[in-house]
């Protein structure tokens, strides 16, 4: 909300510089977003009065014009078409200074000759004071206005206006009568009262007001004015203060209720009478219901939303927007002002779910006052009599189910407890009697406070003794060393921090990216088809509508955005949840995953230039999955998986369970996306990754370790892991390693046969093995090789 | 003795002459082996009579120590030279960089959160995690964020359902541990958050670290003293830091805080609009209703709870300068942090 310094200042004025004013609503919590003056810089310009007007000799659209500041007359060349003689205008003597545009430098007016006529001075439009961005005459000043007065004091231009930052419960700060009270409390200076005496109602026009929503309409309000003129205009006053208030004046009726929305913080709204047909009933809509708003929007209602109705159709949709067919124009004669209270529920989120959001809705969605009504009503019909003439009837008053007046109790012992200081009785009741809270009791140690009808956000102790410590001061108020923990505290060994597995990582070369959990349905749809995914009701953008189900489509994002940034050598990783629908429920996992692409190492002056396959990846899978210390509780098996390459992808197991993936990108994938360079890439679940064994040392063989090769020769198709289990078994319990040292395939042996090399090595506990005793287990692993894979052994 | 002379002069200068160990070693044995020369001449003293032996035999032994010696000194030169070939031509160009895998890095908000944590860590805090798709409950109505909250409406939240959102907060994850555990509580909470936003400032994810103190006679004092010790921890800078009335509906007393900025000492930059202060943190003492809607006893028990985000705080102790950077995962931007 933006508000007019000097308004505020007609309500309270304490002894405040405009900055200091600013930084005491800020610290009160009621934060200052920015403030400007609300008028350029300008000095030698007066009120001027235009005395006579003349044509110019030689130029059609030019006026001859006297101008008087008070003390001597002026002549003045003008070519503003309203310019005319007894007007008052602001008028820029010799030596005035004008800022022109709001980025031009001070303007000097002199003596200047107009088409061969002399001309002492410029009359003004309110644009060349800054006033407004544009206008299309001289600015008009009240026929009151004295001349010759500085134009900057006339019009109190030396003003600020302030833009204020509420939060949501501060609903009754949203109009000068809520701001004044804050600044009263602040500065413990009183506010003057508000002065509004009933117009005189000349007329017995009403116009009767049923609620049938009467929780959502405690209050409504109308009044029927009659014979209003339709030629008045918006005094410069009102005008100004809705300009520096941050409202555009519109027209006389539309000025006065955002005049009274400004001031006293009640949205009103005018009918056009003569097109209202039947009575006034507060209601929601029914099914199918429409209303044309005055933005000429048609709007299809839905039930919850509350309505103004009359006989035969919807005409507002109450506290948001006044309807189309019953809007006041420029030949509305007889108006209908209504002023009403709307429950915040019945508002809250109604005009959001429309895509609209009104200063009214702003308003009621966080609580006006609901005692407000009658003042408001008053308030604005005498301000359209000034304007406009007009005569007033009766207020009608409707009355629903209005809400009840809340009491809470105030301990002092709280105040110290919660806060940590003791607080004045006195000032308790000060600061508290300010605010507009009633005491309805008080025995010394407890209040009993009831809560103004604009204060939505009070309901309980902590609140009120909330308010005590934001008008003591949050800075004033003692702060503790901080509380901390003295007992000890240990994470389980069992536990692997997802830190460690990250520091792993980047010991491997990794670089941790950080990608969107929301990505693109088509990218989701090719990488990884067919799986249940969850989508967004209300995405940001269309590339951010569903949520990932692996990290891998984000990683791989980031290796293109990264390739077309020439980068050629990539190593990332991520962790974080992926998300998968399982029926009703939502399955949320925790996940880590990698990609490389490039070369194995950098650019270096003597290493080779392979590039990474899919064994360094596996290597570095390896690695992370050998810190919980238990290796051999994973397989990997050939699995055809998603955007994986068919032929190099392995699903990770781990006791059975599918933890993980590890292979190259699909070729088509990568045609697809773009991508130039190979791309390796993994992903596992974290929770296995963070289980860690607890160590169990056992002695050391005193006994020398034994070790034999085994080359054999067997069918390509059968996998490294299949031989090396079916070893495994036959090998004996003394088998201490056993490892691959060589693979061949080629022209040395036979096609579609690959030569596989092992090395196994043995110790006893207690005695030194035998050549018989590892010649027994030879053959019996080589047979078992032999009967298994139909195993040659090679020489 | 002549013959002795003569050996002696003989094996000197083979000795001197050799340029291998093995050609040393064949010295040794022709002149010192057990049929070596001057050995033959030890043998051959019985010939000689018998008061000449002592003095031949003397010369002869002495002698024999001479080329013992001779052979010692120039095999130790000969190890020395070989050792210096060897190094020299063994020398290379130390200056040439090391073989190695890249270098590898933690993305900036992951240094940041580390470093969150392990400074609440030490003070006894524990970290949770928690769900990032929440239900409604666990991120609005158990935080005291009535359904009329203007947080609540789409234009903030991400929905999946009518019923379950991407967590706009951490804060969910609070309540989670209190509905699973008993007071007193210490802990933090770091992650992903979502908000349905983008622009300059804001992305529709970002992350944030909420942190929740639950014992017994917990003030605003002590909020004030945790809030400060941490950006004074966070920033190693004792810098001034102001409280700000503020709302949330889930604290009561509510403050936002600002601190001195860091960049210009409060002078006033373009980092702090000119103001001198930064908005780093939200903060209050729990709302009642929210301890009681997660069972905890209000009469016994209150507390505190701040959150921060983390892009802000790396932005300010880092200088990056767009928040959006971030998220590209452009790696030229990340390998700064490495």
């Amino acid at each position: 909300m933006i508000f007019s310094e000097q308004w505020l200042r007609e309500w309270i004025s304490p002894e405040l510089e405009t900055q200091q004013l600013i930084d005491e609503l800020t610290m009160a919590g009621l934060e200052v977003d920015g403030s400007t003056p609300v008028a350029r810089q300008c000095s030698g310009i007066v009120v001027g009065l235009v005395e006579s007007v003349e044509p110019h000799p030689d130029a059609d659209k030019l006026s001859l014009c006297s101008v008087s500041d008070g003390e001597e007359s002026f002549q003045v060349v003008c070519g503003a078409p309203n310019v005319r003689a007894g007007l008052k205008a602001p008028f820029a003597k010799l030596g005035a200074k004008i800022i022109e545009s709001s980025d031009a430098k001070p303007f000097k007016i002199k003596k200047a000759k107009i088409r061969g006529i002399e001309s002492n001075g410029m009359l003004c439009s309110s644009e060349e004071l800054g006033l407004e961005e544009s206008s299309d005459g001289l600015l008009e000043l009240h026929k009151n206005a004295s001349v010759g007065e500085d134009i900057r004091s006339s019009l109190k231009l030396d003003d600020t206006s302030i833009e204020l930052d509420l939060t949501p419960n501060r609903g009754d700060c949203l109009g000068m009568i809520g701001l004044a009270r804050e600044v009263g409390v602040i500065a413990r200076q009183d506010v003057t009262p508000l002065d509004f005496p009933a117009p005189i109602e000349s007329i017995i026009d009403n116009f009767e007001v049923r609620i049938t929503a009467k929780d959502a309409c405690p209050r409504y309000l109308g009044r029927v004015i009659k014979n209003i003129n339709l030629n008045s205009e918006s005094p410069l006053w009102m005008k100004e203060k809705l300009r520096r208030s941050g409202l555009r004046s519109i027209a006389p009726v539309v000025d006065v209720t955002n005049y009274v929305l400004m001031e006293l913080g009640q949205p009103m709204h005018a009918f056009d009478l003569e097109k209202l047909e039947g009575n006034i009933d507060v209601r929601f809509a029914k099914q199918n219901e429409k209303l044309e708003l005055l933005d000429g929007k048609e709007i299809e209602l839905t039930p919850e939303t509350l309505l103004i109705t009359d006989a035969s159709k919807p005409i507002a949709m109450a506290g948001i927007m006044g309807g189309m067919a019953t809007a006041v124009s420029d030949q509305t004669q007889h108006v209908f002002l209504e002023c009403a209270f709307f429950a915040p529920l019945a508002v809250a989120g109604k005009a959001r779910s429309y895509g609209m959001h009104t200063d009214a809705s702003h308003r009621y969605e966080r609580g006006v006052d609901y005692q407000l009504q009658r003042t408001a009503m008053q308030r604005a019909t005498q301000l359209l009599l000034d304007i406009c003439g007009g005569e007033a009837g009766p207020i009608t008053e409707a009355i629903g189910n209005l809400p009840e007046p809340i009491e809470v109790s105030l301990k002092h012992s709280s105040i110290s407890s919660l806060l940590g200081i003791q607080m004045d009785k006195k000032e308790v009741r000060d600061i508290l009697g300010r605010l507009g809270f009633g005491l309805s009791a008080d025995d010394g140690e407890v209040l009993r406070v009831l809560v103004p009808s604009y204060r939505f956000d009070v309901s309980i102790e902590a609140d009120l003794i909330e308010e005590l410590a934001r008008i003591y001061g949050y800075n004033n108020l003692p702060q503790t060393g901080g509380l901390g923990n003295q007992s000890l505290s240990s994470t389980p060994e069992s536990h692997i921090e997802l830190g460690q597995i990250r520091q792993q990582l980047v010991a491997l070369g990794y670089q941790e990216v950080v990608t969107y959990s929301f990505i693109e349905p088509s990218l989701a749809e090719t990488l990884f088809p067919d799986q249940p995914r969850v989508s967004l009701q209300n995405p940001i953008s269309a590339d951010m509508a569903v949520m990932r189900t692996s990290i891998l489509p984000g990683l791989l994002s980031t290796l293109k955005y990264n390739e077309n940034r020439q980068t050629e050598r990539i190593r990332i990783f991520e962790s974080g949840l992926v998300f998968q629908s399982c029926g009703e429920e939502i399955k949320q996992t925790a996940m880590l995953a990698g990609l490389v692409s490039g070369r194995k190492m950098p650019v270096n002056w003597n290493n080779n230039k392979d590039l990474s396959d899919f064994y360094d990846l596996k290597g570095d899978v390896e690695l992370l999955l050998a810190l919980g210390l238990e290796l051999d509780r994973y397989t990997f098996e050939a699995a055809e998986y998603a955007c994986f390459h068919s032929g190099q992808c392995a699903r990770i197991v781990r006791d059975g369970q599918l933890v993980g993936h590890v292979g190259a990108l699909h070729p088509a994938m990568q045609r697809e996306m773009g991508i130039t360079g190979n791309c390796y890439m993994f992903e596992v679940e974290l929770a296995p990754l963070q289980e860690r064994r607890l160590p169990a040392a056992s002695a050391l063989s005193k006994f020398p370790e034994v070790s034999r090769d085994l080359a054999i020769l067997i069918d390509s198709n059968y996998a490294a892991s299949e031989v090396l289990a079916n070893v495994r078994v036959n090998a004996g319990e003394h088998l201490t390693d056993l490892r691959i040292f060589d693979v061949y395939q080629g022209d040395a042996v036979a096609k579609g046969k690959k030569s596989i090399a092992l090395s196994l090595t043995w110790q006893h506990p207690s005695r030194t093995l035998s050549e018989d005793d590892i010649n027994t287990i030879i053959s019996k692993c080589v047979n078992g090789l032999q009967d298994a894979f139909n195993a040659n052994l090679r020489n | 003795m002549a013959d002795t002379d003569s050996l002696l002069a003989e094996a000197l200068q083979a000795i001197k002459d050799s340029s291998d160990e093995n050609s040393l070693e064949s010295l040794r044995v022709h002149y010192l082996g057990k049929r070596g020369t001057l050995t033959a001449l030890l043998k051959s003293l019985g010939q000689l009579p018998a008061e000449e032996r002592p003095a031949a035999g003397e010369r002869i032994n002495i002698a024999k120590v001479e080329v013992q010696q001779a052979i010692e000194m120039r095999k130790s030169s000969l190890v020395e030279e070989s050792l210096n070939e060897q190094l020299s031509s063994e020398a290379i160009d130390v200056t040439l960089p090391g073989r190695r895998q890249s270098q590898g890095g933690l993305h900036p908000i992951t240094i940041t959160i580390d470093r969150i944590t392990s400074i609440f860590e030490t003070s006894g805090y524990d970290v949770a995690e928690g769900p990032e798709i929440e239900d409604d409950y666990h991120n609005f109505e158990a935080l005291n964020i009535p359904s009329h909250h203007p947080a609540r409406a789409m234009h903030d939240t991400f929905y999946v359902s009518p019923g379950t959102v991407l967590r706009t907060h951490t804060s969910p994850v609070q309540v989670r541990v209190m509905e699973g555990g008993k007071p007193p509580f210490r802990m933090i909470c770091p992650g992903r958050v979502y908000r349905c936003d983008s622009d300059l400032t804001h992305t529709p994810m970002f992350h944030q670290v909420e942190g929740l103190l639950i014992d017994e006679n917990v003030s605003f004092a002590d909020l004030k003293g945790t809030v400060i010790d941490f950006l004074h921890a966070y920033f190693e800078e004792d810098m001034p830091v102001r409280f700000r009335p503020s709302y949330f509906p889930f604290t009561e007393p509510s403050a936002e805080v600002d601190m001195g900025c860091v960049s210009c000492a409060g002078k006033g930059c373009r980092i702090c609009g000119n103001t001198g202060w930064l908005e780093v943190m939200g903060c209050g003492m729990v709302h009642p209703r929210v301890l009681e809607m997660s069972n905890i006893d209000t009469i016994k028990y209150n507390g505190f709870a701040f959150g921060m985000g983390v892009e802000r705080l790396a932005m300010l102790r880092y200088g990056v300068g767009d928040l959006r950077t971030y998220f590209e995962n452009d790696l030229r931007f990340l390998q700064q942090f490495n």
